[in-house]
């Protein structure tokens, strides 16, 4: 046969790509053609493209070894365009398309010079196993730097710089039998599921579905395999209850089963979305599979031998092989060797044969090779070397040659003369292992079984395993363990499936012969002197460092394999693992499930940041919550400040002499117009919660810690809120509405959590007390009119007598406010005259459009959360969660005016504060601070020390929970807390800050702003 | 990501609307002063880590927002049942104690994985 000039390695025919067409493509900034239907690997091997790749700790050229996910080495950096950039993509995965650019992700700054390279030529010893933890934990202050030194060389591939222009989308999904791989063993149970008719999902990774038939040499019903899959695909496609998703690989198996399917929608056709009618497509759909029940038909990964300088270009799996030449008509070289452990390998050297090309030999490592695919190779004249293996490869970017021997398997060594064979391509094969990532995400553990030689899964309920996924290889017992794991799949779900084995394609036996047991192959010299023999080739983990490991103590595999970082790589180790454990096992003089068993972790293969995010990114990150007066804050320039997911204006600066007021100008200006005139805050935000019912009363008094049981109608209180290890969780006013209605507020934060706090209470403690909650958080907008012309706007548009005598401090009233119907709360969170005016939400933009109208020669002032915060803790008001943190008590609060000790009902916390801990009179407690030097505003979670000049580590005796500057005292100030504080007013404390500077303070009390709370009154 | 049943929905929802609120059955002391120090911080601290049958509390937050109880394995995740607040489990560690265990099954029996049927059996 001939080969195209431009694609030396491209047979004339043969494979499903199509030679009509050609696609052009650039790999490291150089040119090449391939075909539709090619992967980038693929394309890469016809035009005799040997080095993809360098090593990540020895620097060494690296080729492609594999045709699947399993492939360590061709790991690639794609994109044309920087926004377009994906890093750790495999180019065995990654199907070509015309104008696809693709670079290394190792070798910087050239995989064909490499600057790397003096460490794997000079610097071997220099990186021993254990090197992460021997050279780079110290000194730790180096971390860093060679950090940033590893992942530039290690391969990892690097982000976009840009923004990616690409959306990606997320679904949810519900069938009764997920069906994971589309080979022989998958089409067999998606058919007999659906034929039931279960709803069904079919996810195969691949570009084409068909699995190991479609590259496999034999034939179903006496047709080639691809028109049987062709068969198979169309009966599935017109079955309505079935969904078929290529490219999509299950990544993850998580609980119950729920299985994230990673489908690439477009990454074959170009680097970005292409558009359709002017709408860009989906990039990728992340679907989140509800599954009756799974089946896991995975197949089988081979295994490679591990034998000196397998790692050089030229060295691939015999699977591989076949892969290339049958279904890509693409011939990885000229001159093949095959070692191998088995039978099934042997359709490579066959494969290689009907390709027109030369096969040097066969090293069977077992003596009597006898199985039906050994004679056909004798047949057809290939020398078949029994009892032997190849020991060596020759050549360093590409294999020159392969140096074959006589081998004890049991003894590990040698036992005859080495014969050196030329050649350009290593087939190997040591066996096969089932593909159980997903099975092992379960959380089951493997069991070893010593027929297949390899791990079998077990899982969880739900979960199933057929055909290569549980070691069944001969492909009409696959077919037949496909159909029974989906018939009784679609019978677990209650559809009566009929397992009939005549539904099945006749498939002509095979006679294979047993496959004998072979990971490491000896050498002449031992495994540490012996040339590199790699176990992991994306870690560069040899058989030596494991050898080593097993020396220096290490014998779980799992410790082995952090000492190695054998399996750490984004393939996880596919195809080393099993090799590693083996050697592992040889050296400990135990077996291999005696080392251990492997894990295998979500994700399968790496999947881009775009496809888990979703939509869920920008605007769509996380809900936004605005309150009814959202525009106009957003129309005065407001900086708006995050409450949970609320937005909550944070400060209005204005423009004064055509300049912006900062931050602190606004926030000054807000405060004196509050204390000197009136502003207005939007409290919407504030959490309601409606509770009603007889009991109502009752439970108040049970949740909070003060007492309930006189508050009249048109009423008032604070209430304070603990859990019952006695630390306040919550605060709020609550309100009688009538004798069996009362209104809760809570911190904007915490409304959810309180309401939950409720429910938790009554429905699990105290279901005979008759009480409702509601959440009303959103149906009422707050604003607070605060100041001490408060009075004079809000007259102005009610039918509510607001005199001081008849209106009291902690009453509400019911009337009319700007012609809506409205509750006025007489409460002050700022220690001034203030109206809490309670609106139905549609309705508050006009109430508070209103209030300006008639507010503004009052110097009515909109202000934020920032003054708010300064405001109250000019006051001494708390902030749960600010001021507190979980572990404090209303008495470290200095609160006992709000701690009802006598109340009848053991209340929630009550127990806690006479603890033996919480009776300690060196609790932190809640103090005001305020700092010598009346220009400087504490840090919020300063830590406080009473000795300066003791040696670090100090004593901390607290720290600052928050500090403003205040323009009333026009000094900063703080609240704080601080061991056994309440004793301590008058007495001075230190903050030492991180640049060494000391501030000093004094303790006070912590009501700076009105201590006799009478401007409240006016 | 759990697939739970609520009992009162009487449906499988995702987890994603539920909320876990620790150790079912505990009840608060009915007279709290009453308790020893060590007492109240058993009842208030100290919790269950068993591996195998755990019995907990969740409530259906973004649904129908009642507490109810599961149970559930611990080792292989499986709910085993969901009951409502004030009814008592059928399955404990004492009653899967005295049969033979059923929680991991090998794909050698598939049968067994079959019989044993859809996920989240439910009270
Ligand atoms: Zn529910």
């Amino acid at each position: 046969m001939s080969q195209s000039a431009k694609q030396p390695n491209r047979l004339a025919a043969g494979g499903c790509v199509d030679r009509n067409h050609t696609l052009n493509f650039t790999f490291n900034g150089q040119a090449y053609t391939g075909h539709p239907g090619d992967t980038l690997a693929s394309a890469l091997l016809a035009n005799g493209v040997d080095l993809v790749n360098r090593s990540f700790k020895y620097s060494r050229p690296r080729g492609i070894v594999a045709a699947g996910s399993e492939e360590p080495n061709a790991v690639v950096q794609l994109g044309a365009s920087e926004a377009a950039q994906v890093p750790n993509v495999r180019a065995t995965q990654q199907a070509l398309y015309e104008g696809l650019v693709a670079h290394s992700t190792n070798g910087w700054p050239d995989v064909q010079k490499d600057l790397m390279g003096w460490i794997g030529k000079l610097g071997a010893p220099f990186m021993p196993p254990g090197f992460y933890y021997k050279t780079f934990m110290a000194p730790a202050s180096m971390w860093m730097t060679y950090e940033k030194y590893i992942r530039k060389t290690a391969g990892l591939g690097r982000s976009p710089t840009e923004t990616d222009p690409d959306i990606y989308d997320h679904m949810s999904q519900h069938c009764d039998v997920l069906v994971i791989g589309a080979g022989p063993a998958g089409l067999a149970a998606a058919l007999a599921s659906a034929r039931a008719g279960a709803r069904v999902i079919l996810a195969d990774e691949q570009e084409a579905m068909g699995g190991s038939l479609l590259d496999s040499r034999e034939c179903l019903d006496d047709r080639p395999a691809g028109q049987w899959i062709a068969d198979a695909l169309a009966e599935l496609e017109r079955l309505e209850n079935v969904t078929l998703l290529p490219r999509t690989t299950a990544n993850g198996y998580h609980d119950h089963n729920f299985v994230t399917l990673h489908e690439r929608r477009t990454e074959h056709l170009a680097d970005s979305a292409p558009s359709i009618e002017g709408r860009r497509q989906p990039r990728s759909r992340l679907h989140r599979v509800r599954a009756g029940q799974v089946v896991l038909a995975t197949g089988a990964h081979e295994r490679p031998l591990v034998y000196a300088n397998n790692d050089v270009p030229g060295n691939l799996l015999a699977g591989a092989v076949s892969t290339y030449i049958r279904r890509y008509g693409v011939i990885p070289g000229r001159r093949l060797v095959l070692t191998t452990s088995n039978d099934h390998a042997y359709r490579a050297a066959l494969d290689w044969l009907d390709a027109g090309h030369d096969v040097v030999a066969i090293a069977d490592a077992r003596e009597t090779p006898d199985g039906e695919l050994v004679e056909q190779a004798r047949a057809r004249g290939i020398r078949i070397i029994p009892g032997s293996a190849v020991i060596e490869a020759s050549g360093s970017k590409r294999v020159t040659g392969a140096r074959i021997a006589r081998i004890d398997r049991e003894a590990f060594k040698v036992i005859g003369p080495v014969e050196t064979l030329d050649c350009d391509t290593i087939a190997s094969s040591g066996g096969y292992s089932p593909v159980i990532h997903l099975a092992s995400h379960t959380g089951a553990r493997p069991s070893w079984n010593e027929t297949i030689l390899g791990f079998v899964p077990n899982t969880v309920k739900g979960v199933a395993a057929a055909g290569g996924a549980r070691g069944i290889y001969p492909l009409a017992d696959v077919l037949a363990d496909g159909a029974d794991a989906g018939a009784k799949a679609a019978a677990s779900q209650g559809f009566e499936a009929v397992f009939e084995t005549t539904a099945l394609p006749r498939v002509p036996a095979i006679r294979e012969g047993e496959a004998c047991a072979l990971y490491q192959v000896p050498h002449e010299k031992t495994t540490l002197r012996a040339p590199k023999q790699f176990v992991d080739l994306q870690n560069d983990v040899t058989a030596a460092a494991i050898e080593l490991a097993t020396r220096e103590g290490f014998e779980s595999i799992e410790h082995v394999k952090r000492y190695t970082a054998m399996g750490f790589g984004t393939d996880q180790g596919k195809l080393g693992n099993i090799n590693g454990m083996a050697i592992a096992a040889r050296c400990l003089g135990r077996s291999i499930p005696e080392v251990g068993t492997t894990v295998f972790r979500p994700n399968y293969t790496p999947v881009t940041f775009g496809a888990v995010v979703g939509r869920h990114c920008r605007e769509l990150f996380d809900p936004e919550r605005y309150t009814a007066m959202h525009q106009w804050h957003v129309e005065q320039g407001a900086e708006f400040e995050d409450v949970g997911q609320w937005k909550r204006p944070w400060y209005y600066p204005r423009h004064v002499n055509g300049r912006l007021e900062s931050m602190h100008e606004a926030v000054v200006r807000e405060c004196r117009a509050v204390r000197e005139r009136v502003g207005i805050l939007d409290a919407s935000t504030l959490g309601k919660i409606d509770i009603q019912g007889p009991d109502a009363r009752e439970f108040l008094g049970r949740v909070y810690t003060n007492k309930w049981a006189k508050l009249a109608p048109g009423r008032v209180r604070y209430g304070l809120m603990c859990k019952d290890d006695g630390m306040v969780m919550d605060d709020g006013t609550t309100s009688c509405l009538g004798e069996n209605h009362f209104l809760m507020t809570t911190t904007s934060g915490g409304a959810a959590a309180v309401l939950e706090w409720l429910e938790m209470w009554h429905q699990t403690e105290w279901p005979e007390l008759d009480v409702y909650f509601t959440s009303v958080t959103d149906h009422w907008a707050t604003m607070t009119v605060t100041g001490p012309e408060a009075r004079k706007p809000l007259a102005e548009i009610t039918d509510i007598d607001l005199d001081r005598e008849s209106f009291k401090f902690m009453d509400w009233r019911e009337g009319n406010v700007a012609d809506v119907p409205a509750r006025v709360f007489r409460i002050s969170f700022t220690g001034e005259l203030a109206f809490e005016i309670n609106v139905q939400a549609n309705y508050a933009m006009h109430v508070w459009k209103t209030l300006f109208e008639h507010g503004d020669k009052y110097g009515l002032t909109p202000y934020g959360t920032e003054t708010m915060h300064v405001l109250r803790a000019e006051k001494g008001f708390i902030i749960a969660g600010q001021d507190t943190d979980g572990s404090v008590t209303p008495e470290d609060l200095g609160m006992y005016w709000a701690i009802g000790y006598d109340k009848p009902f053991p209340w929630i916390g009550k127990r806690a504060l006479s603890r033996s801990d919480t009776r300690r009179t060196d609790r932190k407690q809640l103090v005001g601070l305020r700092p010598a030097d009346p220009a400087v505003v504490l840090q919020e979670g300063a830590q406080i020390v009473f000795d300066p000049q003791q040696a670090i580590p100090m004593t901390m005796v607290g720290h600052v929970t928050s500090s403003y500057y205040s323009p009333t005292l026009e000094s900063g100030f703080a609240l704080a807390v601080v061991k056994g504080g309440h004793q301590r007013l008058g007495e001075t404390v230190y903050l030492p800050m991180a640049d060494g500077t000391i501030h000093e303070a004094e303790i006070v009390g912590t009501q700076f702003v009105d201590p006799e709370g009478e401007r409240q009154n006016v | 990501m759990f697939y739970i049943y609520c009992p009162y929905c009487e449906e499988h929802r995702e987890e994603e609307e539920f909320h876990p609120k620790g150790q079912a059955h505990l009840a608060r002391p009915e007279d709290p002063d009453a308790c020893s120090d060590e007492e109240w911080g058993d009842y208030l601290f100290f919790r269950n880590n068993p591996r195998g049958i755990h019995h907990e509390m969740w409530v259906h937050a973004l649904g129908c927002r009642k507490f109810f109880n599961i149970t559930r394995h611990t080792v292989t995740y499986e709910i085993l049942e969901t009951y409502k607040m004030g009814e008592q489990p059928t399955i404990t560690a004492e009653t899967e104690a005295s049969r033979p265990a059923a929680t991991a099954s090998s794909t050698d029996d598939r049968v067994s994985t079959e019989t044993k049927g859809a996920q989240g059996v439910q009270a």
